[in-house]
């Protein structure tokens, strides 16, 4: 069973009481943006094997969205953080480096 | 290729079963091939078989990084119906039902198709409208399904509580035509008839990376070397956005975990196969006795072929209290596959950013009912470089321009 920290209430949840809610940080394509940019932004999705940023809702509980980085192949956690950012924290994205030697990161 | 026929198993029972040739061979890979299809699933090989069945091209590899067969053709509940609501899905899906009932015959290998019906469960006010519309749909389409009253399903089902206090049944949309196959089979006598056009079917070699020049493929790199082509299938499913970002592309796709389990054998007690989309779950009764259960997929990411304990327990929760006999099984196993999901829930077949590379997925939790009328469909856009009337609406282009093809409400669970 898939277990988060909520980064808000500081509850452990498990799957059953989150809400999961795709691929995180993606950058919002403004009435500028060409099709293929707006099309990217709506559709495509990096879908790694590997170390994926993702949004969550407590749903169940504090009712909050967050963020979480998760392995897709050994379900690792490494960590969740606030939903008020638009890139991972300098520090998680160090200490997932550290355990994922090769790591393209996380663009 | 020997025939399989009753002679042969006659022949063979008097010489001890000696002269059983291999079903195919597994050739070291050549330094170049005309086409090269990645993944040796139902969907690869089936592509593979029919570029050389339809369009003559057989200097072909398929090349599997496990054994072939052991992706998701080999772990579905083997659902075969074409009831689907929109038209490009019907034609194709209807292609390949009916391109099943006569595979054994095509394949010279016995893919047990048994077109025993399958009904999906109206539970809801709103389910029995949605599947009145699919039936009529149907009928414009030449698709033979019909609606059928709490009666008819009874009748039909006689283990099904067609009360229950949350969702009685209200009906059911019924397609008579509709059935199962043995799974491995399928893969198994594609992989046959391919090795005995003269293709090579390399299992345990991964690709691992995809070499291009000026905008076009030139090769893949693999456990086993480098490999030259001028045209690139993949069709590799859940691991579809792995193959594309070697390609340097990305896809509208996200692949998931999808579970299915079977019970300990019981006498028969259910000759067709019950979908009960509302409460999410399914249910059929194999040749073995088993009762094959399948339910929804995970919610998030996942590469892992196992997923969450919770799905397996919520569909059986849905499917002891529509067939409440079936609360005193034991089950004897659940496994996982990775879905390759798209936001509308139809497939993708289509050119690609980079010349002579194609893809085929998005198949989901659904694909193995369009192995035949997949690969017919794929191996024309490859041998073509641009796609047949079967393709043609299933492009990438739809993202882009919104002409979805949307199955997700006709799809309500997984199958
Ligand atoms: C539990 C479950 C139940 C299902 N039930 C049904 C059902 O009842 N009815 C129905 O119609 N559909 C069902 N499906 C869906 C169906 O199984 C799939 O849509 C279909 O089998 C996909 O076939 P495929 O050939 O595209 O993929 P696969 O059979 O998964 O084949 C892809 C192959 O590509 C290989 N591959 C991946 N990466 C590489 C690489 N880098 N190099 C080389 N090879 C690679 C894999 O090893 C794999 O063998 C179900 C699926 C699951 C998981
Ligand atoms: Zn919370």
């Amino acid at each position: 069973m898939l277990i988060l920290d909520c980064p808000y209430c500081g509850i452990r949840a498990d799957e059953t009481e989150l809400a999961p809610g795709g691929e995180a940080h993606l950058t919002r394509v403004g009435p500028e943006g060409s099709d293929a940019a707006f099309e990217s932004y709506l559709f495509d999705r990096k879908n790694p094997k590997g170390v994926h940023f993702e949004r969550w809702r407590h749903a169940a509980g504090c009712g909050k969205w967050f963020h979480a980085a998760r392995n897709t192949v050994t379900l690792e956690v490494y960590g969740t953080y606030p939903a008020q950012v638009t890139e991972p924290p300098k520090a998680l994205l160090a200490a997932i480096s550290k355990k994922v030697p090769g790591w393209e990161g996380w663009q | 290729m020997r025939r399989y026929s009753a002679f042969a198993i006659a022949r063979e029972a008097l010489r001890y079963h000696q002269g059983w040739e291999r079903a195919w061979a597994s050739p070291a890979p050549k330094k170049r091939y005309d086409a090269i299809v990645v993944g040796a699933g139902g969907h690869g090989l089936a592509t593979a078989f029919y570029l050389g069945r339809n369009h003559g091209i057989t200097n072909v590899a398929v090349i599997e990084k496990g054994w072939l067969g052991g992706g998701n053709t080999g772990r579905n509940t083997t659902i075969i119906r074409s009831n689907y609501l929109q038209d490009p899905s019907a034609a194709i899906y209807e292609k390949a039902r009916s391109l099943y009932e006569t595979m054994s015959q095509d394949l010279n290998m016995n893919v047990m198709f048994s077109p025993r019906g399958v009904i999906m469960l109206a539970q809801t006010e709103h389910e029995k409208r949605g599947y009145l519309r699919t039936a009529h749909a149907n009928a414009a389409q030449g698709v033979d399904t019909e609606f059928i009253g709490p009666e008819k399903v009874k009748q039909l089902v006689p283990i099904i509580n067609i009360d229950g206090p949350r969702y009685p049944v209200l009906g059911g949309l019924w397609q008579a035509r509709a059935g199962t196959a043995r799974h491995d089979a399928v893969a198994w006598g594609y992989a046959r008839a391919c090795s005995a056009m003269g293709m090579d079917i390399i299992q345990n070699c991964a690709v691992t990376g995809i070499e291009t020049e000026g905008g076009k493929v030139k090769a893949v790199n693999t456990s086993k070397g480098r490999i030259e082509t001028g045209k690139l299938a993949l069709v590799v499913a859940g691991h579809s956005s792995e193959l594309a970002e070697m390609a340097g592309f990305r896809l509208p796709i996200e692949s998931v975990s999808l579970q299915a389990l079977v019970s300990e054998p019981v006498k028969p007690c259910m000759d067709v196969v019950v979908m009960a989309n509302t409460v999410h779950g399914y249910m059929s009764q194999s040749d073995k006795g088993e009762m094959v259960i399948g339910g929804g997929t995970d919610g998030f990411n996942n590469y892992t072929q196992r997923g969450s304990f919770h799905h397996i327990e919520e569909t059986v929760r849905a499917l002891v209290e529509t067939f409440p006999m079936i609360s005193r099984l034991k089950m004897l196993r659940q496994w996982g596959g990775i879905v390759d999901m798209t936001g509308d829930r139809s497939p993708i077949l289509s050119k690609t950013p980079v010349g002579g590379i194609y893809v085929n997925c998005g198949w989901g939790t659904g694909g193995f009912k369009a192995i035949p009328g997949s690969g017919w469909a794929m191996a024309e856009l490859v041998a073509k470089d641009a796609p047949g009337p079967l393709a043609a609406a299933f492009g990438l282009e739809r993202f882009r321009e919104g002409r979805f093809i949307d199955e997700s409400v006709a799809a309500g669970v997984a199958h």
